[in-house]
């Protein structure tokens, strides 16, 4: 893991006195809302529907156990003893008080972790593959480049204020674990004639507007990967429509000047940006890199398992995945109980998970854009202890990737942007399909929910999208079919009028049967509607 | 009816005008009739309020229900968290919210 140098601890330390004073300023009525609102933003500090909300960034999802421990006792401290896990790998507390944020923020800075840019039209937290440094189908670790581009993002003057937020995600497989083609900029690391580099994507994004981002560079060397970057930022930090915040993104300067002209762009400004000297040297590479090195993994250390416990065998069959070093596993921790609130986890959990990382995952573990935890690097000789734990906690719900594995927003019950409650919605669903002998049969089913057009809770990614919508000051909600955040990437397709909360289970249910119905050996939910198509599906939810 | 809503400046805590000063309890405040953007710049500038806002609301014998789902969700807490709103001890306050 990145530890921080001086400079890194000093520039946090800095930002923690100076929002501590902003904040003073704020209370003693030395400065407006208005002059503060946009401080605090960048400090991750909203206000929310009930309370102020603080976005903590988890660079590229990754902490170590102090890291989760303090996350720990921030909820129980500040909060309400809980936090919510986010679509960015990120963490958010929904009941701060703007007195003691900046002892928050302290806090966090005393275990190396801030909120800085998880707001604001700037360059928000770099996200990756949860598995990075245990998959085996990975490249190159991507988290040493995703670190390198945290730096180089960091209180980046000429990108503090673009046009809009900013989200760049780094993976280095085949398999896309971070839907990396849904962000401003995708990079998948790959080698060429044995040379590390990385395939780039620029444009692609959910919200209104959803765009998969098109190619824009099938391969730049690393040694050219951060001016490359910066060439494509300042295309669009030039370009970009400031003057209409719904085209003010990325993608949407890509789709209206075409990819090939935005890359002859880039490619011209790359030439300039080259020059300046923004490629780290080798040797600043190899300090960062080193941090991510692999750690001690035991040789030799004992392989296979006891199923001899059929419920800690469903688990093992459902959540851990197989690790690139022999006698090891990732975990995959659900924050989504059947009924609970996906992404939501107890300061006592939040614990729990810290003590399990340093004790079994080499005091390691990670956050996912689906709201779960991973324990990335577990011996299997220690996975019926890990299991036995986290049962224990309520941490066991064997339902990774299945269809109560929903990834929801906060939707109406807490964010002032929503258009209807998406947490109720998933619970319900999840409550219908219950059964996890049901939810087996159905197979890999990705559900997404969104409370309102932003997009949060990544519904245009769903197998089965769900959009909330206010309709004359009642909720309803939008029913999507066929998409996907992964390296076979789309966009659902909204299939017709929308339903109330009751409604929309039922027609999630005429779905699924209709997949049941339908499918061939060994296809999945998606598999099946890609080869039948839209009608058949459309014709089964109304009939 | 209109009633003036808005957060308290250091916790947070959503909070409604009473004619006199601010609760935490929607059943205790007022029609402000077209006063409300008075009030809000007043109480803003003393500090007493943040991002003081106007919404609709009707009378009802149990007091004012905002006329807006986002806006009695605010006045109860999280439909989702019946322990974390003003009424925990009270099953069927989130009927009030739908």
């Amino acid at each position: 893991m990145y530890k921080y140098d001086n400079y890194d601890q000093a520039i946090v330390d800095a930002r923690v006195e100076e929002f501590r004073d902003q904040v003073k300023r704020r209370l003693a009525g030395q400065i407006t809302e208005d002059q503060f609102k946009p401080l605090r933003l960048m400090n991750g500090l909203y206000l929310q529907l009930h309370a102020y909300m603080l976005r903590v960034a988890v660079p590229y999802g990754t902490l170590d156990g102090r890291q989760m421990r303090m996350l720990g006792h921030i909820a129980r401290k500040y909060d309400r003893g809980y936090g919510h896990f986010t679509t960015r790998q990120n963490i958010q507390y929904n009941w701060i008080k703007l007195d003691e944020a900046p002892d928050i923020l302290a806090d966090l800075a005393s275990v190396e972790m801030h909120a800085i840019q998880t707001s604001g039209n700037c360059i928000r937290n770099i996200s990756s593959d949860q598995y990075a440094g245990a998959a085996a189908d990975e490249v190159a670790d991507p988290r040493p480049w995703a670190e390198l581009l945290r730096q180089w993002s960091t209180f980046h003057p000429e990108f503090s204020y673009l046009p809009r937020k900013f989200k760049i995600a780094v993976i280095a497989a085949d398999e896309d674990r971070a839907a990396m083609r849904l962000h401003d900029i995708g990079i998948q690391l790959v080698t060429r004639d044995g040379k590390l580099g990385g395939k780039v994507f620029v444009g692609g994004g959910m919200g209104r507007t959803p765009m998969i981002a098109p190619e824009i560079k099938d391969f730049i060397g690393a040694e050219d990967l951060l001016s490359y970057v910066e060439a494509c930022l300042r295309v669009y930090n030039r370009y970009g429509r400031r003057d209409n915040i719904y085209k003010a993104r990325i993608k949407i300067l890509v789709h209206q000047i075409g990819a090939d002209e935005y890359r002859r762009q880039v490619e011209e400004e790359f030439a300039l940006v080259k020059k300046l000297g923004i490629d780290p040297p080798l040797a600043e590479l190899e300090r960062i890199t080193a941090m991510f090195a692999p750690p001690a993994f035991e040789a030799g250390a004992p392989q296979g398992v006891d199923r001899s416990d059929p419920d800690f065998a469903v688990w093992l069959d459902q959540n851990v995945k197989p690790h690139k070093q022999r006698g090891y596993a990732i975990v995959n921790i659900s924050l989504k109980p059947v009924g609970g609130i996906p992404g939501d986890a107890s300061a006592d959990q939040i614990d729990l998970m810290a003590d399990l990382a340093e004790r079994y995952s080499f005091d390691e573990l990670r956050v996912t854009h689906a709201q779960n935890i991973v324990l990335p690097h577990v011996r299997q000789a220690d996975l019926h202890a890990v299991w036995q734990a986290l049962n224990e906690a309520g941490l066991a719900e064997a339902n990774l990737d299945l269809i109560s594995d929903i990834i929801a927003c906060p939707g109406l019950d807490y964010c002032s942007l929503a258009n209807a409650r998406s947490i109720p919605v998933a619970q319900k669903i999840a409550t219908r399909f219950a059964s996890p002998e049901r939810q087996r049969d159905l197979g890999e089913l990705k559900l997404k929910i969104s409370g309102c057009i932003n997009a949060c809770g990544h519904h245009h990614a769903g197998h089965i999208g769900i959009l909330g919508v206010d309709k004359k000051g009642t909720e309803n909600y939008q029913l999507l079919l066929g998409g996907s955040g992964a390296e076979d990437v789309s966009l659902g397709k909204i299939t017709g009028p929308g339903f109330d909360e009751d409604g929309i289970v039922d027609a999630i249910e005429r779905v699924t049967d209709k997949y049941l119905a339908t499918r061939e050996q060994g296809e999945r939910f998606l598999d099946t509607y890609r080869r039948v198509g839209f009608e058949p599906f459309k014709e089964a939810i109304y009939g | 009816m209109k009633l003036l809503t808005g957060n308290d400046l250091p916790s947070g805590d959503v909070i409604w005008w009473t004619g006199s000063g601010w609760s935490r309890h929607v059943e205790e405040s007022v029609d402000v009739t077209d006063q409300g953007e008075a009030i809000a710049r007043a109480e803003e500038g003393a500090r007493h309020v943040n991002a003081a806002y106007v919404i609709d609301a009707t009378a009802t014998p149990e007091g004012p229900r905002p006329a807006h789902i986002k806006d009695r969700v605010r006045a109860l807490g999280p439909t989702v968290r019946p322990d974390l709103t003003l009424k925990p001890a009270d099953p069927a306050a989130g009927d009030w919210v739908i």
